[in-house]
Order: C-alpha cells, then structure tokens, then sequence
C-alpha cells in the first residue's frame, strides 16, 4: 500500500519555482531516499508533504486521505507526518523527556521510556538539550518524532550537523531503528553516501523535480544521464556514438539501445584498471589516497580518467606512465541535452 | 547575555593583565556612591526609635502597600498582555500596514509619565473636554480617575511599549522550526502558541515585564497628578509635611525594599536551565504569516483603538492645549531658563554618567570574578532605586553641608546613581567585542599601551560611549522628581516646568515645555527601535 502519494506538487517563492512537478511515491514500510544537489528544492518538497507549505499546484495523499490539493488542505498537526528538522529543533525550555512527550497525550505519557530505551538515551530523560552531544541531540530529535506513531517520518538532513566520525554510526542505528518499528521514512540527503547505504530506494532530483526512482543498486550503476550519474559517484563521462544497438568508445564497444547518434558512456572509476607500464599511453597526473583505496586521476589523449584501486599502491605516484583497461561495466547514457 | 559573560570571562580570566589599580578603585568609588542612598536609608531606618517604625508602619502603610503592589501587578499584568498582542499583530499577521503599526505601538514611550497624564485628566479627568461634551446628555460624574482601575489604565497605556518592543524582537528572532516541530507533533496554532512559543519569548517578555513593574514602582508624576495615593506620593508628602523626616527615610525604605524584591524575582524566575540561543544554524527563514481572514476587521480596531488612546488621544491633547492656551494668551511658559536648564544639567549628568561608567563597564568585563559580580549587581541595582528615594536620601545626606544641598552637583550626582546602568550597558557590550587578543596584537606590532589604549580600546569604545551619553541625556531631561527635590533654588528645567503646571491643573500652561520634551523624547526611541529591529530593513 502507499503511504504517501505525491503527484505534480508545484511551489513557487516570489518568481523562484522551488519545486514543479513533482511526482513521488513512497510505499509501506520503506525508506525512501530524496537526493538531491542543495537548492533542487528537496526541503521544500519535504515541507509540502508536511504540510509546513502549501502546493500551488499538485496533489498530497497520505494513506488514502488527500491531504493538500485542489479543493483539499489537512493543517500539519492533522496529517500524521513526523518530521525531524535538519537542525532537531529541540525545545529548548523542555528537557528530553518533556521533548519527546509533547506529541503525546496524557495516558500514553508511558512511551517516553520505551521510546528512549530505544533509542539508548535511557537516563538521560531529565537532561535538557543543550547539556547533550549532537549526537543525543539527533537521536532526541527522531525519538520525538516517533513519539505519536506517525504514518510518515520525514528526514531532513538528519546527519548534516553531526561530524563525520558519528555520522557513519549514527547512520546505521537509525536504519536499524527504522526497520525495527516498520516506518515509512523519507530521508532527504544531498550526502550521496547517505543515499546509497540508508535506503530501500533512491528518488533522484535535480531543479525541483524527481528525475529518477530506483534502488539504490539501480540508480548507481544505471543512471538516467550524466547528472544523476555524478550525483551519485565519480563517474568517466566519455563521448561515444550509437549506431544499429551497439555504442563504440574510446575504450571499446559496448550493447545499448540508443538512437544512433552521439552518446555519453559512463564509467565508474571501479570499472578501470592501471597498470604500470613504461609504453603506456597514460601519465598519472594526481593521486588521492583514502587507505583503503585510491583515484588516480590519469591523463589520456588530453581527456582525464579517474582510476579507483583498492588497496594501496605507493609505484603509481604522479608522473608514472600506466595502462589503462576496462575490467567493468561501461554503461551508455542519453548524449547532454 | 549571562551566560555568554560568564563563559567568556572564564575563558579570559587567565589571559588577562589584572585592572590597573586606578581604574578598580575608580570604579569602587562609583559603585560606593550607588549604593550610598540605600546603605544611608538602612541606617537611618536602624537608628530609629521602634516605637517610630510602629507609628510610621500602623497609620497607612499597609494601604499604601497595597495600593501600590495592587497597581504595579495590574500594570505590569495589563502591559504585558496588550505588549504581547500587539507585538503578535505586528510580526506574525498579516494585519494590514503592519510595518506602520510596528512603528505606531512603540511610540507612546516618547509620553515621560506625567506629560501623558495630564493629558488624559485634560481629556478625562474632572472638568476635562469629555465631561463638558457629556453633560447636555445628563452624564454628571466621569468614573473617577483617582482609582485603583483608572490609575492602572492610564499607566498602561503608557509602559505596554516596553513588553510591545522585547516580545517584538523576540518573535522576530524567534526561529521558526521551533513552532514547526510542535505543529508536526500534532499541535494546533493555539497549542503551539502556549507550549513553544511562549515559554521560549518568556525571557525577553519577563524583562520588559520587569521594566514595567519597577516603571510602576518608581513613578510619582502620574500617581500624584491622578491623587492616587502610592508609596512614592505618600513620601512625597511625608517629607513636604513634617519637619521630622524619618517616615518619609523609613517609607523609602519599604519602597526600596519592594523594588529589590521585584528586581530578585524576576532574575529567578528568568529560569536559568534553559538556554535559548542558538548560534548560526539553520537558514534565516522568516515565519509564515498567519492569515487573519474574518478577523482582521476586529484586530484593525483593536490596534487602532490601542494607538488611539495611549498616543493620538496625549498627542492631539497637547496639541489642542497648546492652542487654545494661545487663543486664551496663557503665556507660553517657555523661559529661556527652563531650556537652558534643561540642557545643562542634563548634559553635565550624561557626561559624568559616561565618565563614571567607564572603570564600572572595564572592571564588569575584565576584573576578577568577584569584582565583575559585584559591579554587575551594584550597576542593577541603580534599575530598582526609585528616582525620588534617592533624591531623598541625598537630601537628608546633604542637609547639613549647604554648599551641596541643594546644588548642581547634587542632581548630577543623583543622575549618575539612577542612570548608571544606561551607559554602563553599551560600554560592556563594546569591550566584551574587542577581542584583549586585538590589543596583543597591537603590542607585538610594535606599539607602546598608550598608543594601543588611543588606536585599538578608544575608538572601540567611543561610539558606544557617546550613544550611552546621548541616552542619559535624553533621560534625565525627563526626570522629574530627582531634578525636583535637589535642584538649587530657583533652578528651572523644563520637567518641573510642566511638573508646577500640571499639579496646580494649569494644563494649558504645562503644553509647551510638555510638548518639547515629548519631541526630545522620540530620538532615543527612535535609536532604540532600530536595535531592537523594529524599523526593518532601514
């Protein structure tokens, strides 16, 4: 069944359109991801399907009620939408048990406890927000939103104000914490790691629209285009040309049923392979060492190549000459409009 | 702000050079003179026969404390309310014109209290306009002004803008997800309203409330003029009637004590757990209107009934004396030496209040934890003496050195005492900015103290100095009953002007002198709107 149905939603501030034509669909029991490059207008999107704004144009309909459309407007506090704000917006004058009983009414003030337990904040219930770590904050923040048993949680930027060492952990407990009490969350992210590694799906967005839906597995190795593609990772965009089902490029050739004509191939750095080699026709120009692996971004025929390579390989410092080679999948995209 | 200090001191506190001498000990003598009247008071209040205090406390004490507590509770309660509806109306709805009514309901601030007063008694009072245009209709006896609800009225009217400004800003720096979050957790507008957005303008609303209830506390022109018997015009009286002055020592006393209680009250009820700042997060993202729809007709009247009453009503009446004063050929009242007067002492009081705000705002930010506590709260407790207390004690303290009672010196002194905080507060802010790190780097670029102290601290601090000195300037041409009592013989401001005007009813003679001070008045208004954000986007 789907919890939240949003169809052609359109906003606009002042002559800005934040959001035009916006199509969702998020079902029960999944996390949706919104990814998106910071101003396509996901918080605004976010903020219509809470009813924060209302559409100019579009339709809203949570489980089988419409909640904002033509003729139809459910005020926030009436949609059974949970969201946690990108900041937490804790209240400041409560302290955290206060904080995550304030959608509750009097005989299920029981939850609180419960509810902290599972987050593990238990014991820190008559702390006031500013004497908790970002962390604890963040986690406050989802067990509030929980509080009311929403039919929908929505995920503002939830980890952008934690540091980066948290956020990997953080990260996992809230997937956890989402499968384990079966809600229905939309997470918007503009953190493509965050995309991939959180979610059921992926709802791709560029310039105030969804461009693409998928599991996260779909929408990395078969992107719409070029955008969504280095939205979601490095990506080697090479110039290639269709002709009869069948797309040549630099590095070969390559089943794809395009229009004959230019075309875009991509591959992902983990498709490459470099090897050293004094006749190669490539130079390492610069290389960037994450421990487990490596990009080399290498320069061939006056086009650039990222190389990724796991483990450390200290022989491909810059200036090397390699071989580069194809050893994964090379995928054809829509030439750039 | 506290808690800010606090931190920074803290974090200062090892780096810092300790005060030079000169300046600790300056700023001990200043703070020895703010609290000389009440270390006075309390004295002579000891030294009193018991049976006295038993006389002073048993005839009607009891009344007047009730009468005064009764109308600053009623005051404070009424402003309150009136200041946080309008600051609602002005920021949230979509009232229309609401930038001009933002502006309209903070101005009746420029009416010094018994300016606004007589006034309203012209229009209202015994034998005022309203009462001649409603007898033809048979009405014989206005309700009377000289009464508990009258009294709360008019002062009302006249301390609404000191919550109206606080709530104002505090709204408009409210951050609005805050009231987001409550509405996505099932609360209504209303709920929201009560449970978030109250307790989190609770701060900002109880120091304006605070300002209202020791407004209310202090004044003497309006309860006088309006004969509504509180504790200032009992003292008042005492000390006019009796040569023994030890009732009128041992009501400023309880008057004093009233005010310190207040002052305490609302510092603990500020709540010190919760912290309300939040520093640069999130988006600067303006709040939603909320559409008044039906009721904008309604809420159009209130707020044109609110500026009716408390400014175009004191406004149009000053105006209207003035004229028919001048029809009438009552003088204009305007001596040369009222103005001049004015002009001095209030000038000699902002530049000694400047002067001896220095070493108390550098012993606030820099001095040892200790000393910075004690100058915060001495420099308070100029907030919570009453003008005409310290008057009084400086009266009684002078009376026997006659080349001071009764001399300029004596009234600049009084203004240091009263309006100390006032320039204290801008100082602080400006040295709390200027970073002790600016003038490290100073030195290491190769200059001396001296040159650091005239190219780094001064230009730092000069602006903030001569803001603090316009805005005691502009206060003590306002106040009344300080000015009164110590002034030497003969010495005319424009205050006691309208003041001997006024009391004696002859309303058409205290326009003029009225009707300037009200104009003076509107600059610092004017200064303080634009920090609080009232005026936008100029």
């Amino acid at each position: 069944m789907n919890v939240l149905e949003a169809r052609g939603l359109g906003k606009r501030f002042g002559s800005v359109r934040a959001v035009e034509g916006f199509d969702l669909v998020v079902r029960e029991g999944e996390t949706c991801a919104l990814l998106g490059p910071s101003g396509c207008g996901k918080t605004t999107a976010l903020r219509l399907v809470a009813g924060l704004e209302r559409p100019d144009e579009g339709l809203v309909r949570i489980r089988d009620r419409v909640v904002a459309g033509p003729g139809a407007w459910v005020p926030p506090e009436a949609r059974r939408v949970g969201l946690v704000f990108q900041d937490w917006a804790l209240f400041p004058h409560l302290d955290v048990r206060a904080n995550v009983a304030f959608g509750l009414d009097g005989d299920r003030r029981g939850r609180v406890e419960e509810l902290l337990e599972l987050v593990h904040l238990d014991g820190l219930a008559d702390r006031m927000p500013h004497e908790l770590s970002g962390g604890q904050q963040q986690r406050v923040a989802v067990a509030r939103a929980l509080a009311p048993q929403p039919d929908l949680l929505l995920l503002d930027e939830p980890f952008s104000n934690l540091d980066a060492q948290l956020r990997a952990a953080v990260r996992t407990e809230i997937r956890e914490l989402l499968r384990a009490t079966g809600t229905t969350a939309v997470l918007v992210t503009h953190d493509r790691e965050e995309a991939l590694s959180v979610p059921d799906r992926v709802a791709v967005m560029l310039e105030g629209r969804v461009v693409q839906v998928g599991t996260p597995f779909e929408v990395y190795a078969a992107p719409a285009d070029g955008r969504v593609a280095r939205l979601l990772g490095e990506a080697n965009l090479l110039p290639g040309r269709a002709r009869g089902g069948r797309v040549r490029f630099a590095l070969g050739e390559v089943e794809g049923s395009l229009p004959d004509g230019p075309c875009e191939v991509l591959v992902r750095p983990e498709a490459l392979r470099a090897t050293p080699d004094a006749d190669g026709e490539a130079r390492v120009d610069d290389v960037a060492f994450y421990g487990h692996d490596q990009l080399l971004r290498c320069a061939i025929d006056g086009a650039t190549l990222e190389v990724r390579l796991a483990g450390p390989h200290p022989e491909l410092g810059p200036g090397a000459r390699v071989r580069i080679e194809l050893v994964g999948p090379a995928v054809p995209l829509p030439a750039r409009a | 702000m506290s808690v800010a200090l606090d931190v920074a001191r803290r974090a200062d506190a090892h780096r810092h050079p300790a005060v030079p001498v000169g300046v600790a000990v300056a700023a001990l003598l200043v703070l020895g003179l703010v609290a000389l009247p009440p270390v006075y008071l309390v004295i002579r209040g000891l030294a009193l026969d018991p049976e006295r205090w038993d006389l002073v406390l048993r005839r009607r004490s009891l009344d007047l404390a009730w009468n005064t507590l009764a109308l600053a509770a009623v005051v404070t309660a009424g402003a309150t309310v009136l200041g946080l509806a309008a600051a609602w109306l002005a920021v949230r709805t979509d009232l229309p014109a609401r930038r001009l009514w933002a502006t309209l309901f903070a101005l009746p601030l420029v009416f010094p209290s018994y300016v606004g007063t007589f006034a309203i008694l012209a229009f209202a009072g015994p034998r005022g306009i309203l009462q001649r245009w409603l007898e033809p209709l048979g009405v014989e006896r206005l309700p009377d002004l000289a009464s508990l609800p009258g009294a709360a009225l008019v002062l009302t009217l006249f301390t609404y803008p000191y919550v109206y400004l606080v709530a104002a800003a505090g709204l408009r720096g409210l951050d609005p997800s805050w009231e987001e979050a409550a509405r996505t957790l099932g609360r209504g507008r209303w709920e929201t309203f009560r449970r978030v957005t109250l307790p989190l303008l609770r701060p900002s609303v109880s120091g304006g409330a605070l300002l209202v209830a020791l407004y209310v506390l202090h004044d003497f022109g309006a309860v006088s003029l309006l004969r509504y018997p509180t504790f200032t015009q009992a003292i008042f009286l005492a000390y006019r009637g009796t040569i023994d002055r030890a009732a009128a020592a041992v009501l400023s006393l309880l008057l004093l004590a009233m005010a310190v209680l207040v002052v305490v009250a609302e510092r603990r009820a500020r709540g010190r757990r919760a912290r309300y700042h939040r520093a640069g997060r999130g988006t600067d993202r303006p709040p939603r209107l909320v559409l008044l729809g039906r009721w904008r007709w309604p809420a159009l009247a209130a707020s044109g009934a609110l500026v009716a009453l408390a400014l175009a009503l004191p406004a149009g009446m000053l105006v209207h004396l003035l004229l028919r004063g001048l029809a009438e050929g009552v003088p204009l009242n305007l001596t040369l030496g009222a103005v001049g007067g004015s002009a001095l002492v209030a000038s000699l009081g902002a530049v000694a209040t400047v002067l001896a705000a220095l070493p108390v705002a550098v012993v606030a930010v820099r001095g040892g934890p200790r000393l910075a506590r004690m100058a915060d709260g001495v420099a308070w407790l100029g907030y919570a003496l009453p003008g005409l207390v310290v008057a009084l004690a400086f009266v009684f303290l002078t009376a026997r050195l006659p080349p001071l009672y009764q001399s300029l010196p004596l009234v600049v002194a009084a203004y240091v005492v009263l309006f100390l905080p006032q320039a204290v507060e801008p100082l602080r802010g400006a040295l709390l900015r200027l970073d002790p790190r600016l003038e490290e780097a100073g030195r290491t670029l190769g200059r001396t103290r001296g040159q650091v102290l005239r190219r780094v601290v001064v230009p730092a601090v000069l602006r903030p100095a001569l803001a603090g000195a316009a805005l005691v300037c502009l206060t003590a041409m306002k106040e009344l009953p300080a000015t009164m009592l110590l002034r030497p013989t003969g010495f005319e401001t424009l205050a006691t002007r309208v003041w001997t005007s006024a009391s004696a009813g002859l309303y058409s003679r205290a326009a003029v002198p009225a009707l300037l001070l009200v104009v003076v008045a509107c600059v610092p208004l004017w200064a303080l709107a634009g920090r609080l954000g009232v005026r936008e986007g100029g």
